[in-house]
């Protein structure tokens, strides 16, 4: 099924409501993601960025009490329809998450277990070299490939990551806030990696880190609470603009630092 | 200098004392658990060997005026056929093969059992032996004096011979080879079928069911079970496997004749009901403790349900799995009420050839012993204790390596 959409968004939601049993965590989202940029989604906690976030893959398909309404559309395709694969859409819009979480496996393996399962049909060896670069990890593991991925440092995990999700070819890649768990050097590399990546790839990244959706994003998407405690977006639009001429009091209070 | 950390120093000290008084308690917890567990040990062995009185029917050295081990067949054939009635002879021919046949160290065992026929007048236990000796040696004197042929000898219970015989009615004579062989039988065709079926369930139950009124039903029934007595399980298998069933379970299915239920089979089956609810449960607890930042990076790079089972819930599973079959297969190798029930025999000297085959185990044979009148049989029994204690550590280190060998994979 396909509709009259703007194809050149690489996410477009519509009308999103998103629910866990009967509590609403967020509400009436429309959001563009446009393509091989980063966008950013901040707020205070517990307003819905990673509920949203995660709702993007459908990774909350696990929670048994969700429940979405609205149309979140990829390639103009909405991905919650009864027709699609969870297992495609995850394929194709990968994840990043806040703890690093390599496979307690060989950093070889990590990288190359998710296209092997996708069916990758190429040189297994060569890809994972490949994606290792891309990740700019490649120079400190090239000659431990057969250690195992917990054996690297927090930011090297974290890198580890990212490579595997690129081993998949993803055209999207989510983050929820993979800089948390890691100190500012780490930090610092994940975020010139990201821009790197940026050129291939869209990324979206949830993160408390006011500074580092200042810095690291090119659109930042701001959301809060409402009184009945759902979440909602209240500014979308280019980074620079949102933190320097916000457009919404709660915007600005945010950034500024007097509320959250 | 003032020391800075003195303030309220009565209340500080009280609450010291207070952990110290819970850290006492602890140990003495701890220590009361080594000393059951000594004492145990500690009686068995006790029991396990010590000196003991023989006298033989026929004197074993004046059969031929040398030791028997030194004689030659044709002489053991002799001397078997010198002392036996021409009937008894033809029983034993029919039992073992022509006398002529038979090599040295069988025709010997003839000759002790049919001829020499050797009774334990008096045994020892271990603690008697090292520490009462004085006393033995007058008793044993005075013994000497009725009756002249004595052997006095040191006898540790568990040895070579009692390993490898089967069951006697004569103590000295009785072994435990059929019912190691019987339990070990019993525990494969346990493990075959309760493994697989233990960790398929754990697996349903955990990745595949849904929370919802049925499955908590399942859930509650598999916990309540791990606590059922297992004589009940002993009843369950008698219904179900040796007379329901008993066409499968005595092989008539496949052709083999003269056989009734009461076989390996339904004991192995009984006994992986009995340790099913074990096995699920422990697995279910390994399944549940792999983190659920594993399962969500596979489900993130598009793996399917099953590819994030079968490479990396199980895999990080397995150690625990592993660990819940190890206690599970303990269980099943000591318990005995379910196997009496399903017609296990102490009185079998035939070993198992198969899972159609009667069948004795070790707690069977354990508990057989330790109720007959003569104390040479607690003997036995302890020596089939220490035996059992073997198996049962043998299989467990077996697992324990295996479940290292697979933890380490990968980390």
């Amino acid at each position: 099924m396909t509709h009259e959409t703007n194809n050149h968004y690489a996410i477009e939601t519509r009308g999103v409501n998103l629910y866990y049993g009967n509590f609403r965590a967020v509400k009436d989202v429309d959001l563009q993601i446009v393509p091989q940029k980063i966008t950013a989604i901040i707020g205070p906690s517990g307003c819905g960025k990673s509920t949203v976030l995660r709702s993007f893959n459908r990774m909350n398909d696990f929670v048994p009490s969700f429940r979405m309404e609205g149309e979140i559309l990829f390639h103009g395709q909405n991905i919650y329809a009864e027709d699609v694969d969870p297992v495609m859409v995850r394929q194709r819009i990968g994840m990043v998450f806040q703890k690093p979480n390599p496979f307690p496996k060989s950093i070889y393996e990590n990288v190359a277990w998710g296209a092997r399962i996708n069916g990758y049909k190429g040189n297994l060896d060569e890809l994972v070299e490949q994606t290792l670069r891309d990740a700019a990890l490649w120079d400190e593991v090239k000659d431990n490939l057969k250690k195992s991925g917990l054996s690297l440092s927090g930011g090297q995990q974290q890198r580890l990551c990212i490579a595997r999700a690129l081993a998949v070819k993803p055209e999207i890649i989510l983050m929820d806030e993979p800089c948390s768990a890691l100190d500012p050097i780490a930090t610092l590399k994940i975020e010139e990696l990201m821009r790197e990546l940026s050129r291939q790839y869209t990324i979206i990244i949830v993160t408390h880190n006011m500074q580092q959706a200042a810095r690291a994003s090119d659109y930042t998407a701001f959301f809060t609470m409402d009184d009945d405690r759902a979440g909602l977006m209240v500014e979308y639009g280019e980074t620079h603009q949102i933190f320097t001429n916000p457009r919404d009091q709660r915007t600005e209070d945010y950034i500024t630092g007097r509320f959250g | 200098m003032n020391n800075i950390f003195t303030s309220p120093r009565s209340i500080l000290a009280a609450r010291h004392a207070r952990g110290k008084f819970w850290r006492g308690v602890f140990f003495s917890s701890t220590l009361i658990g080594l000393i059951a567990l000594a004492a145990l040990i500690l009686t068995i062995l006790n029991r396990a060997a010590g000196l003991v009185v023989i006298t033989d029917a026929v004197d074993r050295n004046s059969l031929a005026g040398r030791p028997l081990t030194e004689l030659t067949r044709p002489e053991l054939v002799t001397i078997l056929q010198d002392h036996l009635t021409r009937t008894r002879l033809r029983t034993l021919e029919r039992n073992n093969g022509p006398l002529d046949s038979l090599d040295e160290e069988t025709l010997i065992n003839l000759v002790m059992e049919q001829v020499v026929k050797p009774t334990i007048r008096k045994s020892y236990t271990l603690a008697e032996t090292l520490f009462q000796r004085a006393a033995i040696e007058q008793e044993i004197a005075a013994m000497r004096a009725e009756t002249p042929n004595l052997q006095v000898e040191f006898r540790s219970w568990l040895n070579p011979g009692f390993l490898t015989r089967s069951m006697s009615a004569t103590p000295e004579l009785a072994g435990v080879r059929t019912a190691v062989l019987g339990s070990l039988w019993i525990i494969a065709i346990t493990i075959l079928v309760a493994f697989p079926i233990g960790v398929g369930a754990a697996i349903y139950l955990e990745e595949y069911a849904s929370e919802n009124r049925v499955n908590r039903i399942i859930q509650t029934n598999i916990d309540n079970l791990a606590g059922v007595p297992s004589i009940v399980y002993g009843i369950l298998g008698l219904a179900i496997f040796v007379r329901t069933l008993s066409h499968l379970t005595s092989g008539a299915v496949f052709g083999i004749q003269g056989s009734n239920g009461r076989t390996i089979l339904s004991a192995g089956l009984t006994m992986a009901l009995l340790i099913l609810p074990i096995l699920i449960i422990n697995a279910q607890e390994a399944i549940r403790a792999v983190p659920a930042s594993l399962r969500q990076a596979s489900y993130g790079l598009g793996a399917t349900r099953w590819q994030t089972i079968w490479h990396h819930v199980l895999p990080n599973a397995l150690p625990g799995i592993l660990t819940g079959t190890i206690l599970a297969i303990s269980r099943a190798l000591g318990e005995t009420a379910p196997l009496i029930l399903v017609g296990a025999s102490s009185l079998i000297n035939k070993d198992p050839t198969g899972v159609f085959s009667f069948f004795t185990a070790l707690p069977i044979q354990i508990y057989n012993w330790t109720a007959r009148p003569q104390p040479e049989f607690r003997n036995i029994a302890a020596a089939a204790i220490l035996v059992l204690l073997v198996v049962l550590l043998s299989l467990n280190s077996v697992a324990i390596v295996l479940r290292n060998r697979l933890s380490k994979r990968g980390t």
